[in-house]
C-alpha cells in the first residue's frame, strides 16, 4: 500500500515537472479542441491559442487552477462569438491563479471574460471588444472578475461594453494598470471592492471614465481603499447606451470620475479633462434601499494634484440644472450629504471630502461645488449650493496594493 | 485485504455473468475508479442495455417540482452501496455516503402526449460521491439506444418530437460538458447534487410493489436514516392548483433558479437568493435592483415589481432564449411557458410587500 502511495506521489511530481502545452489551431474542430484542452488541462499547463479567428458557438469555461491561456497577441488570436448560441459569457474562469494573455474576445452575447470566486487572476495584453461600437445590445462587462482576491488587469483593452469595459466587483486586492478602456458606458469600474490601485490607464470616449461604486444588498459591500492615480481620463462624452435599470444607466454622459458611496478613495495625479458634464462627481447612492448594513455616503475622499481640463460645456442629467441656474460647472461636485436613512431611522456620518493642490486649464486650482443636499437621495430641488472648498483635513492614503507573481 | 478479495471476486463474477447475461449487480469498483468508465454499461446499473430495468439497489425516484429542461422526460435513480446509508437532512440535500450514484436520464418521446411510447434516451448524467467529493459525469446515448459513452466535452444532439400540445418541435439538445455541469451543481466551490432534498422527495412513488412515500420507502430499504420525529418538509408540485400560488411559485424558483441563486451558489454575487428557505422578499427579488444584469434588465428597474409581471426582470429573463439574457443561463433552448404563466400570475397578484394580495 505504501508503495502505491509512493507511486502516486511520483506521478504527481512528474505531472508538475512536465507541465504540458496544448496548442490549438484555428479552423475546423478548433472549438472542441479548445474546450477539451480547458477541461483536460492539469494545473500548471499552458493552452496556446494560435493565430487566426476562432468561431465559437458556446461560451468557453476553465475550472483548473494555475492554467495559462495564451495567444499570439490581441490582434492575432481572436476568439469570436459572432455566432454564439449558448453561454452567458465568452470565457468563464472559476479557478485560482489563472493567467490570460495576448488574445481577444469579440462580440460575446453576454459578458466577455468573467472570472468568478477566485484567488489570483492575471489578465494581460487581452482585448475584449464589441466591434460594432457602442450599442445597447452589446454584452454588459468586458473584463469581469467578481468575488476574487489578487486581481491583476494590465496592458489590456476593453471596447464597447454596455455596462463597464473593465469591471472589478466584490473583490479584494486589485491592480488595474496601463489599460485602454474606450467606447464603453463605464470605462473602468471598481464596485463593492476592497483595496484597489487603478493607475496608468487611459479611459476615453466612454460615458463615464472611472467609476468607484458601492451598492446595497450584495454579499460584499462597504467598498473602501481605492487609489485612482496617474490615469488619463479624457473626453468621456459618449451618450449613455446602458439598458435602463442598471446602475450605470444613471451615469451622465460627459463624466470623468464618479465616486458613489465607498470610503477612503484617493484620486490624484490624473489628467481629467474634456468632459461635457463633470470631471469628478462625488455622490451618495440615491435610490431607496432596505439593507440595514449599507452606508450610501462617500466619505474620506481625497482629490489632489490632478490636472483638470475643459468641463461642463454640455451638461447632461440632473447636473444640467446647475448650468441653467447660471452656476458655471465646476471640476468637482459633491452632493453634500452627511445623513442617510435606514428604515426611517436617520444616521449621520462624519464625511470628509478634501480637495487640494489640483490645477486646471480654466482656473488656477480647479473648482468645487457642494450641492448641499442634506440627506442621501434628497431631490435636487432641495440643493443649497456652496462653492467654498471643504476644509483641508488630513486623510490617510490607502496602502499600495501588492500582488505576488 | 479480505474486502479487496471480495471486491475482486465481485468484479470477476460480473465479468463471468456478463458473458452469459447482463450483470446482476452494480459494479462498485467502476463507481469508485479514478477514471470514469468509457461506457455506461460498465457500471451495471441496469439489467438491460437499454437501461429500462434497474439492478437491485438501484431505486427510482421523482421530485415534487423538477427543473425545466425543454420538457424532456427524466428518469432518476439513486444507488447507495450495500452497508451504507444516506443521512437525513431536513433543510438541504441528504448527506450521501461515498459510493453513492445519482442517475438521471434525459429523454423525449416521439409524441410527448404518449410519453411511454417511442422514448429516445439522449443522455444520462451521473453524480458520483467519491472520497474527495462529488463528480459529474455525462454519458451520451447512441442512435441505436444500445450504449451510452462517457462524453466529458458534452455533445449537441438534434432532436425532434411532438410536444404535449401536439406541435412539432426541433431543437439541438446540448449535453453539458463537465464544466457546465458544475455551472449549476456547485455550492461553496464544491460539486453538489440539487434535487434529492427532503422537501422535494417527500411524495408518493408508484413502486413495482405498490405506492409509497419515497422518504419512508428509502428508509425501509435501509438507504436512509434516521427519519425525523416530525413530518418532513415538503414543497408542492408547482402545477398542483390545489396548493397556494405563492408556495408553487417559490417551489418553482427553488428548483429552477436557486441552484445558482443562493448565498453559496454561482450567482451569489447577484445578491438574489431564490431558495425556498429565504423569507426576506427583498432577497428573493421584490423591488431588488439589478447588479450585473446588463441588457438582461430590458430597461426594467426591479427583479420583481409587485403587481407588474410585465416590468419584472426575473420574468423577462425566463421568457428569453437569448444566451446573453436568458435564465437559467444553461439547460434550455425553449421558454417554459407553464413556468412563465405561473410566475406571471404570482407577481401579478403580489402586493407591495411581496405578499399575495387579498383576493376574492
Amino acid at each position: 500500500m505504501r508503495l502505491v502511495a509512493a507511486a502516486v506521489a511520483a506521478l504527481v511530481m512528474v505531472g508538475v515537472a512536465d507541465a504540458r502545452t496544448w496548442r490549438i489551431r484555428a479552423g475546423e474542430g478548433a472549438e472542441q479542441a479548445l474546450q477539451t484542452a480547458l477541461i483536460e488541462a492539469s494545473p500548471g499547463d499552458t493552452v496556446r491559442i494560435g493565430r487566426g479567428r476562432f468561431e465559437l458557438s458556446s461560451g468557453l469555461s476553465l475550472n483548473v487552477d494555475r492554467v495559462t491561456i495564451r495567444g499570439e497577441g490581441e490582434g492575432r488570436s481572436i476568439l469570436s462569438f459572432d455566432t454564439q448560441r449558448r453561454g452567458a459569457e465568452g470565457l468563464l474562469v472559476t479557478a485560482d491563479d489563472v493567467v490570460l494573455r495576448d488574445f481577444a474576445v469579440e462580440n460575446a452575447r453576454g459578458d466577455a471574460i468573467k472570472v468568478r470566486d477566485c484567488d489570483g487572476i492575471t489578465i494581460q495584453g487581452v482585448r475584449v471588444e464589441w466591434t460594432r461600437g457602442p450599442n445597447e445590445n452589446n454584452g454588459a462587462y468586458g473584463l469581469y472578475p467578481v468575488n476574487c482576491s489578487n486581481v491583476m488587469i494590465r496592458d489590456s483593452i476593453a471596447r464597447g461594453a454596455s455596462d463597464a469595459g473593465i469591471y472589478v466587483g466584490q473583490s479584494r486586492n486589485i491592480i488595474v494598470r496601463d489599460n485602454l478602456a474606450e467606447f464603453n458606458v463605464a470605462g473602468i469600474e471598481i464596485e463593492n471592492s476592497f483595496n484597489a490601485d487603478v493607475f496608468g490607464n487611459r479611459a476615453t470616449n466612454n460615458t463615464g471614465g472611472v467609476l468607484v461604486f458601492d451598492l446595497p444588498g450584495l454579499p460584499q459591500q462597504g467598498g473602501h481603499s481605492v487609489r485612482v492615480f496617474d490615469n488619463e481620463i479624457v473626453g468621456n462624452n459618449t451618450a449613455n447606451f446602458a439598458p435602463a435599470g442598471n446602475i450605470v444607466a444613471t451615469v451622465p454622459a460627459g463624466t470623468g470620475v464618479l465616486i458613489m458611496a465607498n470610503r477612503d478613495v484617493h484620486v490624484f495625479d490624473n489628467e481629467i479633462a474634456d468632459h461635457g458634464t463633470i470631471n469628478v462627481l462625488v455622490t451618495s447612492y440615491r435610490a431607496e434601499f432596505t439593507d440595514p448594513n449599507y452606508n450610501p455616503l462617500p466619505r474620506n475622499i481625497m482629490i489632489r494634484n490632478n490636472a483638470f481640463g475643459n468641463v461642463g460645456y454640455a451638461p447632461v442629467g440632473d447636473l444640467a440644472a446647475l448650468a441653467q441656474l447660471g452656476l458655471g460647472m465646476p471640476d468637482v461636485v459633491w452632493d453634500g450629504a452627511t445623513l442617510y436613512s435606514v428604515g426611517g431611522t436617520p444616521r449621520s456620518e462624519s464625511v470628509r471630502i478634501v480637495m487640494r493642490d489640483n490645477r486646471s486649464t480654466r482656473n488656477r486650482t480647479g473648482s468645487f461645488l457642494s450641492l448641499g443636499l442634506p440627506v442621501a437621495g434628497s431631490p435636487f430641488t432641495e440643493a443649497a449650493p456652496d462653492a467654498n472648498f471643504p476644509p483641508l483635513l488630513p486623510l490617510e492614503e490607502p496602502e499600495e496594493v501588492e500582488i505576488d507573481d | 485485504m479480505i474486502r479487496a478479495l471480495i471486491a475482486a471476486c465481485a468484479v470477476l463474477a460480473c465479468v463471468a455473468s456478463a458473458t452469459a447475461q447482463a450483470p446482476a449487480r452494480v459494479n462498485d469498483a467502476a463507481i469508485t475508479a479514478a477514471r470514469p468508465a468509457a461506457t455506461w454499461a460498465a457500471y451495471g446499473f441496469f439489467r438491460d442495455a437499454g437501461a429500462r430495468e434497474p439492478t437491485a439497489r438501484v431505486t427510482p425516484y421523482d421530485l415534487n417540482t423538477a427543473l425545466y429542461s425543454d420538457g424532456a422526460l427524466k428518469f432518476r435513480y439513486v444507488y447507495i452501496p450495500a452497508g451504507a446509508q444516506a443521512q437525513y437532512n431536513g433543510d438541504g440535500v441528504f448527506e450521501f455516503p461515498v459510493g453513492t450514484v445519482l442517475i438521471k436520464t434525459f429523454a423525449f418521446a416521439e409524441d410527448m402526449r404518449t410519453p411511454e411510447q417511442n422514448v429516445r434516451f439522449l443522455e444520462t448524467r451521473l453524480l458520483i460521491r467519491r472520497e474527495s467529493g462529488w463528480v459529474a459525469l455525462p454519458y451520451v446515448w447512441n442512435e441505436a439506444q444500445t450504449e451510452a459513452r462517457y462524453s466529458p466535452i458534452g455533445a449537441d444532439l438534434p432532436v425532434s418530437f411532438s410536444n404535449e400540445e401536439g406541435q412539432a418541435i426541433a431543437l439541438d439538445w446540448h449535453v453539458p460538458n463537465v464544466n457546465e455541469c458544475s455551472g449549476c451543481h456547485v455550492r461553496n466551490g464544491e460539486v453538489e447534487p440539487i434535487g434529492p432534498s427532503a422537501r422535494n422527495l417527500n411524495r408518493d412513488f408508484a413502486y413495482a410493489d405498490g405506492e409509497a412515500n419515497q422518504i419512508g420507502h428509502w428508509n425501509s430499504l435501509g438507504l436512509l436514516s434516521p427519519l425525523p420525529a416530525s413530518a418532513s418538509p415538503r414543497v408542492p408540485n408547482a402545477y398542483d392548483a390545489s396548493a397556494p400560488l405563492a408556495d408553487r411559485a417559490r417551489a418553482y424558483l427553488d428548483v429552477n433558479c436557486a441552484h445558482c441563486h443562493n448565498p453559496a451558489g454561482p450567482a451569489h454575487t447577484s445578491g438574489l437568493d431564490l431558495s425556498w428557505s429565504q423569507d426576506d422578499p427583498s432577497r428573493w427579488g421584490v423591488l431588488k435592483r439589478p447588479v450585473a444584469a446588463g441588457r438582461g434588465s430590458a430597461g426594467f428597474e426591479f427583479s420583481i415589481e409587485p403587481g407588474h409581471p410585465e416590468r419584472s426582470i426575473l420574468l423577462h429573463r425566463m421568457q428569453s432564449t437569448d444566451p446573453g439574457v436568458m435564465m437559467p443561463e444553461l439547460g434550455r433552448t425553449l421558454v417554459d411557458e407553464r413556468g412563465v404563466a405561473l410566475i406571471r400570475e404570482w407577481i401579478a397578484g403580489m402586493d407591495g410587500s411581496g405578499s399575495p394580495s387579498e383576493r376574492n
